[in-house]
């Protein structure tokens, strides 16, 4: 049935008192894509993937995953008379599940402005992101009942590590590392909590043209390792139109355009809005 | 109750209301502008009652009050350059177990200084006087305290409103780092409210210690959060709420221990805190960023 | 992928050998100094209770030195709940009084002697169902950390949602209504009112409260370092991140908020047996901040930081009692030297920790032998070099 659609976002509106950042946003995403959303500085795009992983509440609209709806709102109390978006009428249940959740059911993320445990390593920085789907309770986790799951644990973590190049920093402080090295630690961060969507918020934020390459590379890899399905908010171009499936373009708040990386590029309104500036 | 007795409680209430209102706008304008809940305001109105005792045992009031209002104001003013400002960059965890640390060394510091035996509160000569309207009979400092603060208040409001230091302070609680770029000085500014601040709760420890006669090391402690908690009552950053939140407490504390709970009056106004923070964070009066100091 | 650093902190290796699952392995390898530690370790455990036994020996000469242990085990297990809270989880609670009151009564009503409750209770009367019940002096510890930490279970509910500051001055409200409904007059046939209660049996031996101590900040440490605790500290270096790994913010911080109650309680408990009469003016604004300043004092965010704060402190109070007696060289009266001058070097002593040192005496670090040595090989170095 619907398990086609990973995730589908219909109609999410998200305005913080007059300002509407998101406007009547609809998309869906595949199992097994690599989906890109790309715009100009401000368009919107975190701020939808921050609606998607619960952090805001959507004014309108509602957020489909594997099927289940995850999050569903609608123009309420003050925002009633403020409400600027479309399809007001639409939807009518209200459902806000917490990132906590909206994490556990499937879906991980990476941040924009890195955001790793500061005071910790490396290894306990993933390690973390285990903590999740372990069975133990307070109690087995404290007297060590649970030894055998934290063992596995802990080398599941140490394998995302190797994976992701940092062995050799195990034992770094996480804010330590160069900032190439860090949105890595993300990643594996956020693989360690088993998603099956994975959103990624700029990867490449920061990264010489090597390491941008190296990184589209390790993105695929992990799809296909992982069996994942990868949303990804991206500006370095060689990147995104080398590994996407298909592109969502965002102006103002906006959906201009969707399509391959093809069709995109030959858009006359997203080179408008945003290719316009000397990218081939 | 009778309509007398109850009017003699809110006579009571609302005086004891007005010095809460006055300390209770020290709180607010410092969380306005450093996000701190400054611990050591409520010890800085009891060091400013010793201040009184000490200034009047040697001249006459109206020298001496100047000069315990001076007092405050320099202890004020001091504590924010030695113990806030090296922490500007500092957690807030770091910040608030500074501003604890000031409360606490005070307190120790009068104790060690005046010992912990209450010290009589002097009169000045007149606010003591004792008026009598058929049964209800009320002193002059009663009816004084909230006529003070009421006028205090509004010239506060014009303070902020309409002066250039006012607009600095309006514009450094809404973005300290916007308005140092924009060529304000923000450490004066700082200072400048803690001025303020001080000076208020040295008018407030006048009127509050002339009722209550004694001072001791502690009697700043309770009052103090009490006065935090009318601050959050009326919307933390708004110096109207403030004012109204200390009337509030002021008048429900009275009737409280008139009714013969005065175990619970200070639990009260903890319970009143939290379902404050429940309820309506924002307080009675703190609205969208609105008034903010 | 890409080898470099090779000379880093964990090698390519060990981590292999870690992945492998030979944990032992991977400890063995990380630390060639463990056959030193060990034997370092169980050298000083052996002198501490010989000392401790020497001590307990001569009870009689030696009252009290005792009496400054025992009040630093107890004050250690109250700062180390309190670290966990605000160091490990950051949340910053100042409602260690009021916790600590309710562990303190629930032991103390419990143990008093079945014999002596009339007199205890001679002014108010007992209530008729507690007049027969006794507990020993761990179940009724054990049970007042159980009140503690269900009282701090329904409070949180509430006020963990609060932000930083709010949830400060709302739990030190809390600790004040918890002092007030001791106090009250409805509670007397219970709590006895103001008069306090009084006839706690103490300690048999300074074995007793030392262990007792030894196996709460044991369990404490013990759910720091395992995947709760890393839970704990994720929330408390962010909270975005944390809850975007899945963790519930709320089920976790009222975990740490609970567990953390329940060990103040027993603290408190611990207390009341040392000082066998108490009321609920022991129990103060001013004992968090002692609480406090031992936590600021120790480093906040280590275990083995606030047991040294808390020895430090309680050992402090007595060797400074100097400060608070009159001396006089000659004829000469020195100022300064009068009753209350200790509480202001204290004060004083948490204003500066604040502002000069604030990462107290260990940081966020835990003791070892290794930062020992390191230590002091680093000040080799760096004594060489000048």
């Amino acid at each position: 049935m619907a398990a086609e659609n990973v995730l589908r976002i219909e109609n999410v509106t998200m305005q913080f008192g007059g300002v509407v950042a998101v406007n009547n946003l609809s998309m869906e995403i595949n199992q097994g894509e690599i989906v890109a959303l790309i715009g100009p500085n401000g368009a919107g795009k975190t701020t939808a993937f921050n609606v998607v992983t619960g952090v805001y509440e959507p004014t309108n609209g509602r957020v489909q995953f594997q099927g289940n709806t995850i999050i569903e709102n609608h123009p309420r109390g003050k925002m009633k008379k403020l409400y600027q978006g479309e399809n007001p009428e639409v939807f009518s249940n209200v459902i806000s599940k917490t990132p906590d959740r909206i994490t556990k059911l499937g879906i991980a993320r990476t941040f924009q402005n890195i955001r790793l445990f500061k005071a910790m390593t490396v290894f306990d920085n993933v390690l973390i992101a285990t903590h999740m789907r372990s069975k133990a309770n307070v109690f087995s986790a404290a007297f060590r009942v649970n030894a055998a799951e934290e063992a596995a644990n802990r080398e599941k973590a140490m394998e995302l590590i190797e994976m992701v190049g940092l062995l050799d920093n195990a034992g770094d402080i996480a804010t330590s590392l160069p900032y190439g090295k860090q949105r890595r630690l993300e990643i594996a961060r956020a693989l360690a909590t088993k998603p099956s969507l994975l959103l990624l918020d700029e990867p490449a934020a920061g990264m010489n043209p090597q390491e941008t390459e190296e990184l589209a590379h390790f993105i695929v890899k992990i799809k296909d390792d992982f069996k994942l399905t990868v949303f990804v908010i991206e500006h370095h171009m060689d990147l995104v139109m080398s590994i996407s499936d298909r592109i969502y373009v965002l102006n103002f708040g906006s959906l201009i355009a969707q399509g391959t990386p093809a069709d995109i590029q030959s858009d006359p309104l997203v080179i408008d809005a945003y290719l316009g500036t000397g990218v081939s | 109750m009778s309509l007398a007795t109850f009017v003699q409680h809110l006579l009571t209430g609302i005086s004891l209301g007005g010095a809460y209102a006055l300390i209770a706008i020290g709180y607010t304008m410092v969380y306005g502008i450093l996000r701190l809940i400054n611990f050591a305001h409520g010890d800085i109105f009891m060091m400013s009652g010793y201040f009184m005792i000490f200034a009047i045992a040697s001249l006459p009031w109206f020298i001496a009050v100047p000069i315990a209002l001076i007092g405050t104001v320099i202890l004020g003013i001091l504590i924010e350059k030695t113990a806030y400002k090296p922490l500007r960059s500092a957690p807030r965890m770091s910040v608030m177990i500074s501003a604890i640390g000031v409360a606490y060394l005070l307190e120790n510091l009068a104790t060690y200084l005046f010992t912990a035996i209450p010290m009589a509160y002097p009169e000045i000569p007149g606010l003591k006087r004792i008026f009598t309207f058929g049964e209800i009979t009320t002193s002059l400092v009663t009816i004084l305290t909230p006529v003070l603060t009421i006028i205090l208040t509004i010239v506060l409001l014009q303070l902020i409103n309409r002066t250039k230091i006012g607009m600095a302070m309006r514009a450094v609680s809404k973005d300290t780092e916007a308005a140092r770029l924009m060529g304000i000085k923000v450490d004066s500014t700082i200072s400048m409210t803690f001025l303020i601040g001080s000076l208020l709760a040295g008018i407030g420890a006048l009127l509050y210690f002339t009722d209550r006669m004694t001072v001791y090391p502690y009697s700043g402690a309770l009052p103090g959060l009490k006065c935090f908690v009318a601050a959050v009552l009326g919307g933390i950053g708004s110096i109207p709420g403030a004012v109204i939140g200390g009337f509030i407490i002021g008048i429900c504390e009275t009737f409280i221990v008139a009714f013969g709970y005065s175990t619970f009056s200070d639990a009260f106004t903890f319970m009143l805190l939290i379902i404050i923070l429940l309820v309506r964070p924002t307080g009675l009066f703190g609205e969208a960023a609105a008034d903010k100091v | 992928m890409t080898e470099k650093n090779k000379g880093s902190l964990v090698s390519k290796d060990t981590g292999k050998a870690y992945a492998s699952g030979d944990g032992k392995a991977f400890a063995k390898r990380k630390d060639p100094h463990r056959g030193r530690n060990l034997t370092l370790t169980v050298i000083t455990s052996a002198l501490f209770i010989a000392l401790m036994v020497w001590y307990q020996k001569n009870a009689y000469d030696h009252s009290y030195a005792i009496s400054i242990i025992e009040r630093s085990a107890i004050y250690a297990v109250g700062a180390v709940a309190m670290n966990l809270l605000t160091g490990f989880t950051g949340l910053f609670s100042l409602g260690q009084a009021g916790f600590m009151a309710i562990g303190a009564y629930v032991t103390g009503v419990l143990t008093i002697p079945v014999t002596a409750r009339q007199s205890v209770y001679y002014m108010n009367g007992i209530a008729p169902w507690l007049e027969k019940l006794h507990l020993p002096m761990v179940p009724a510890m054990i049970l007042g950390g159980l009140a503690a930490a269900g009282f701090a279970a329904l409070i949180g509910i509430p006020v963990l949602r609060l932000k930083s500051d709010y949830l400060a001055i709302a739990t030190l409200g809390f600790a004040e209504i918890i002092r007030a409904l001791l106090a009250a007059p409805m509670m007397d046939t219970i709590t006895n009112g103001s008069y306090g209660i009084n006839n706690i049996p103490g300690y048999k031996n300074m074995f007793q409260p030392l262990l007792i101590a030894a196996v709460c900040i044991l369990v404490m440490l013990l759910l720091i370092n395992s995947s709760y605790g890393r839970a704990f500290k994720a929330i408390r270096d962010d909270e975005v991140a944390a809850e975007a790994m899945g963790i519930n913010l709320f089920r976790h911080k009222e975990l740490s908020f609970v567990i953390s109650s329940f060990f103040t309680g027993i603290s408190g408990g611990m207390l009341a047996c040392y000082m066998r009469s108490i009321d609920t003016k022991t129990f103060q604004v001013t004992l968090t901040y002692n609480v406090l300043l031992i936590v600021v004092l120790g480093g906040i965010g280590s275990v083995t930081g606030s047991i040294i704060g808390s020895f430090l402190i309680n050992g402090g109070q007595e060797w400074l009692r100097f400060l608070d007696e009159p001396h006089a060289i000659g004829a000469f009266q020195i100022p300064l030297f009068r009753p209350g001058f200790r509480m202001v070097i204290y004060s004083l002593l948490l204003m500066i920790v604040v502002l000069f040192w604030r990462s107290g005496i260990m940081g966020n670090r835990e003791f070892s032998w290794n930062l020992l040595f390191q230590r002091r090989r680093k000040k080799k170095a760096e004594g060489g070099e000048t």
